[in-house]
């Protein structure tokens, strides 16, 4: 995983308001093609606003997001997602009375650019990677929460993304379904598409990212190779406050941050 | 001249908002687009004229039962029949209060037969600036108009008021707080029917009344509706009154057979303009 | 576009259906060719409401007003001095216009407000056809030529036209059912948020089905006029109708392939029956249909639906194509 020049997704000095609040505040930063990166940081810190602003769900204040090379900024959702970039949502949101195969096949229509019958292969082989092929004909509201999180990320594969943001795929899984999870998010990465991995897991960042950012009150606190940023003072005093931080910083140890 | 329109306006603004609180509140905290209100308001006219002209009792003391008996056929229609549909898609509910209004005019037809009726009412006029206005219309907005102002006060002050109002907000969390919802639900669309009752009483006083006019009166409930907001009962008063003068101005620039039609035009381009209604509220889902 | 087996079957009887339909036309009496003509139309009014009112569950009730709407341009285009099938295509457009202009600002609503704001269109329309005389003859109607021949001509002639059209909202029907648009206006019935993120137009797919649904509306309304060679605004703009039409579509089963059909044809028979020995209180026992259709059929009112008939029957007929069905098919 080599990192290539140029990056396929750059944020530059992104914000959002929500009513004078900065939700997002001056956020920059480059992602490479088949890199996994971190995105971490408290409850309320912006992870999930990020996402919603490089998807197009909501619309910048100011700054501007680049993709391969040209801005994305202010283009639609469904624009931003046929040009190449997939997200999951943190509440999975299946189509419920259409089945397993139909709501990956939605995926591969229309933002991966085929007809109904490339549609359905690549659904099917989506399907396959998933380990969800045999439950391909029953309703997607019918699934346990696990195979719908896989759900999701078999309709963002089926879209043929460069990029791929993962919000909380993990949260609510057991620890041999987070495990699983873990080894198809590394085989996706390995077919070079960059994926955002947004996390409370800390088990799940240090597994898969190499790089890592965290958010905290909108904006960057940290940025760099994971374990470098889990001992970051700065991130501890971001997730566990600043006393915290202190003691921390007097005992010199190697802390890593963990969210209470 | 104008002045005459405006005080006209008001007038039957103060009637459109007894007319119209009733549907609003249904649709507010039921989210049923109550279809049946117009022939509600149509039965509640003729129940008024029933007694008053064929028993031959008094005014003051048929129109309260007229309302109480809708008020009964109003929760008995909920708690029967709508309550177990109430989770359904728009459509459906829409439908079903539709096909009982069909039901439910045919009924007054036949019953009450189609002829225009009205109750022969002279209480003469008032004059007052150079504007006239008939006794009768005065009272009819007069009681209409304290019979919202009175809802609004026990939505506000009554504990069942107040459990309205919570399953209006939240209704799981009203069901956790022990309110029993489909009661409730049966007591509003009560309510609804009451106030519907009562503002065809009113309209029995003033204008001739036929099963026909259940549309026009639907029709005036929707724009009032979109105008003051789901479910408010100031928003009623208020799009009432607007509307009344709206209506009153209309005919007077572009004549009387336009006045219909500014009041719709009027409330698409609210429905287009304020997605998030006009007063503000939540609701435009 | 995926087509099986099942498929194929379904469009196979529905050609034949049609096939039979025109066929029937150089036998019947006057009197069948009339009840066979209204027939068509209210089925051509069902598939093409159930465009945006089945396949993507929006509560669309401003059926009459596209219905109304091609009537007036047809009939208006035809007073004027135009060929019968020129004003037909003339009125398409108009619907398709029309259609856009009412769409783009309610397609942006949800739920009960997109359902006020159709039913409002209908009134407004009404009233815009009464008052406005020098165009519409307001409400003492408007005349149009009469099509010439005799009586049983004309009505074999109106009797093929609305067959014609009704077809061509079934075959419609049937490549919405089975490509990308129709598929996509399925998602955008479930989840518009999740449609979108998959890479669908949501707002163009949703503009688009409502101008599909007025063109057809519209062109059943030209029709229509031609063959009554009289319009007045109480006809054209018929409220009960705006709703009719939805609770047909339900009866039989909404954003499948059929549902319009045997909802349309279903209801049509009870209205005859009803109009046949209740006279006078026919809208009474309408609304009983209405009423006992939301209670005892389909559309999950009670959890039950054709499919689930259709599977409890053992056959495969469902119009959404069993997954399965997808795996074996080929293009």
């Amino acid at each position: 995983m080599t990192k290539a020049t140029t990056p396929v997704l750059e944020l530059k000095s992104v914000s959002r308001l929500f009513e004078g609040i900065r939700a997002v505040d001056n956020v920059s930063l480059k992602l490479y093609a088949g890199e996994i990166v971190g995105l971490i940081g408290p409850n309320g810190a912006g992870k999930t606003t990020l996402v919603n602003l490089i998807s197009g769900f909501l619309s910048v204040s100011s700054g501007d997001v680049i993709f391969d090379g040209a801005s994305i900024t202010h283009k639609k959702p469904h624009v931003i997602a046929q040009s190449g970039i997939a997200r999951t949502f943190q509440i999975v949101q299946p189509f419920a009375k259409m089945t397993v195969l139909e709501n990956v096949m939605a995926g591969a229509i229309y933002a991966g650019h085929r007809g109904m019958v490339q549609a359905r292969d690549k659904a099917i082989e989506c399907l396959e990677f998933t380990k969800l092929a045999h439950l391909k004909d029953m309703p997607a509201s019918e699934l346990a929460l696990a195979n719908r999180k896989r759900l999701e990320l078999a309709k963002s594969l089926a879209m043929n993304p460069r990029v791929l943001m993962l919000d909380e795929v993990n949260a609510g899984l057991n620890s041999s379904e987070i495990d699983e999870a873990i080894r198809m998010i590394r085989s996706i990465a390995a077919t070079g598409i960059t994926i955002v991995v947004i996390e409370h897991l800390m088990r799940v960042v240090t597994a898969l990212a190499e790089r890592t950012v965290v958010l905290h009150h909108g904006a960057v606190a940290s940025e760099g190779p994971t374990d470098e940023v889990m001992r970051d003072p700065k991130v501890i005093e971001a997730y566990l406050g600043n006393k915290f931080a202190q003691r921390f910083a007097e005992t010199s140890g190697a802390p890593v941050a963990r969210p209470a | 001249m104008i002045s005459q329109y405006i005080v006209n306006g008001l007038l039957t603004g103060g009637l459109y908002a007894c007319l119209a609180v009733g549907f609003s509140l249904v649709w507010g905290v039921l989210n049923v687009v109550n279809m049946l209100h117009g022939s509600m308001v149509v039965l509640g006219a003729y129940f008024c004229l029933y007694g008053v002209q064929q028993l031959g009792l008094p005014l003051y003391a048929v129109a309260p039962v007229a309302c109480v008996i809708l008020f009964v056929f109003g929760y008995a229609i909920q708690r029967g029949l709508l309550n177990r549909v109430i989770t359904q898609p728009i459509l459906i509910t829409l439908t079903l209060t539709f096909g009982l209004d069909l039901i439910v005019n045919n009924l007054i037809i036949h019953v009450f037969s189609a002829t225009p009726q009205s109750l022969v009412t002279n209480f003469g006029t008032i004059e007052f600036a150079g504007v006239r206005v008939p006794v009768v219309r005065v009272g009819g907005m007069l009681v209409a108009v304290v019979l919202t102002l009175v809802l609004y006060w026990l939505l506000r002050h009554s504990k069942i008021g107040r459990a309205i109002i919570a399953v209006r907000m939240d209704r799981h969390a009203a069901a956790l707080m022990g309110i029993r919802i489909p009661h409730i639900y049966a007591l509003t669309f009560g309510i609804g029917a009451f106030m519907a009752g009562a503002a065809g009483c009113a309209m029995a006083l003033i204008y001739p009344v036929t099963p026909m006019m259940s549309g026009v009166f639907l029709g005036k409930a929707f724009v009032i509706c979109v105008l003051g907001g789901l479910g408010s009962v100031p928003g009623a008063i208020i799009g009432g009154l607007v509307l009344g003068v709206v209506e009153g101005l209309g005919t007077l620039t572009l004549g009387q057979q336009w006045a219909t039609s500014v009041g719709f035009i009027m409330m698409m381009a609210v429905i287009v303009l304020f997605p998030t209604g006009i007063m503000g509220k939540k609701g435009y889902e | 576009m995926i087509i099986d087996r099942a498929f194929a079957l379904k469009i196979a009887f529905g050609v034949l259906l049609f096939a039979c339909g025109a066929g029937l036309s150089a036998v019947l009496d006057n009197y069948y060719l009339q009840v066979g003509t209204t027939l068509a139309m209210l089925c051509a009014l069902c598939w093409a409401w159930n465009i945006v009112g089945g396949y993507m569950g929006y509560p669309a009730l401003c059926m009459i007003s596209f219905f109304g709407i091609g009537a007036y341009a047809g009939g208006i285009a035809q007073a004027a001095g135009v060929s019968e099938s020129l004003a037909w295509l003339i009125a398409a457009g108009v619907g398709a216009l029309f259609a856009l202009l009412l769409g783009v600002p309610l397609l942006r609503l949800k739920g009960h407000y997109f359902a006020v704001g159709t039913i409002a269109s209908v009134e407004v329309l009404r009233e815009v056809a009464n008052n406005w005389e020098q165009l519409t003859g307001g409400a003492v109607g408007l005349n149009l030529p009469i099509h010439a021949g005799s009586p049983d001509e004309v009505g074999r002639f109106f009797y093929l036209a609305m067959l014609g059209l009704a077809f061509l909202a079934f075959l419609i029907t049937a490549l919405v059912d089975r490509t990308k648009f129709g598929f996509g206006l399925r998602c955008i019935r479930q989840n518009e948020q999740a449609a979108s993120m998959v890479g669908i137009d949501v707002f163009k797919y949703k503009v688009g089905a409502f101008v599909l649904t007025g063109v057809l509306g519209a062109a059943t309304g030209a029709i229509y006029a031609s063959m009554v060679a009289f319009l007045e605004p109480k006809d054209a703009f018929n409220l009960i109708m705006t709703i009719e039409i939805p609770v047909m579509v339900m009866l039989g089963g909404m954003g499948t392939i059929f549902g319009p059909l045997i909802g349309g044809v279903s209801y049509v028979i009870l209205k005859e029956f009803v109009w046949a020995y209740f006279i006078n209180w026919h809208s009474g026992i309408l609304g009983l249909i209405v009423v006992t259709v939301i209670y005892f059929l389909p559309v999950g009112v009670l959890g039950l639906t054709w499919r689930d008939i259709f599977k409890k029957l053992g056959a495969s007929k469902s119009t959404r194509p069993a997954t399965s069905d997808i795996a074996r098919s080929t293009s």
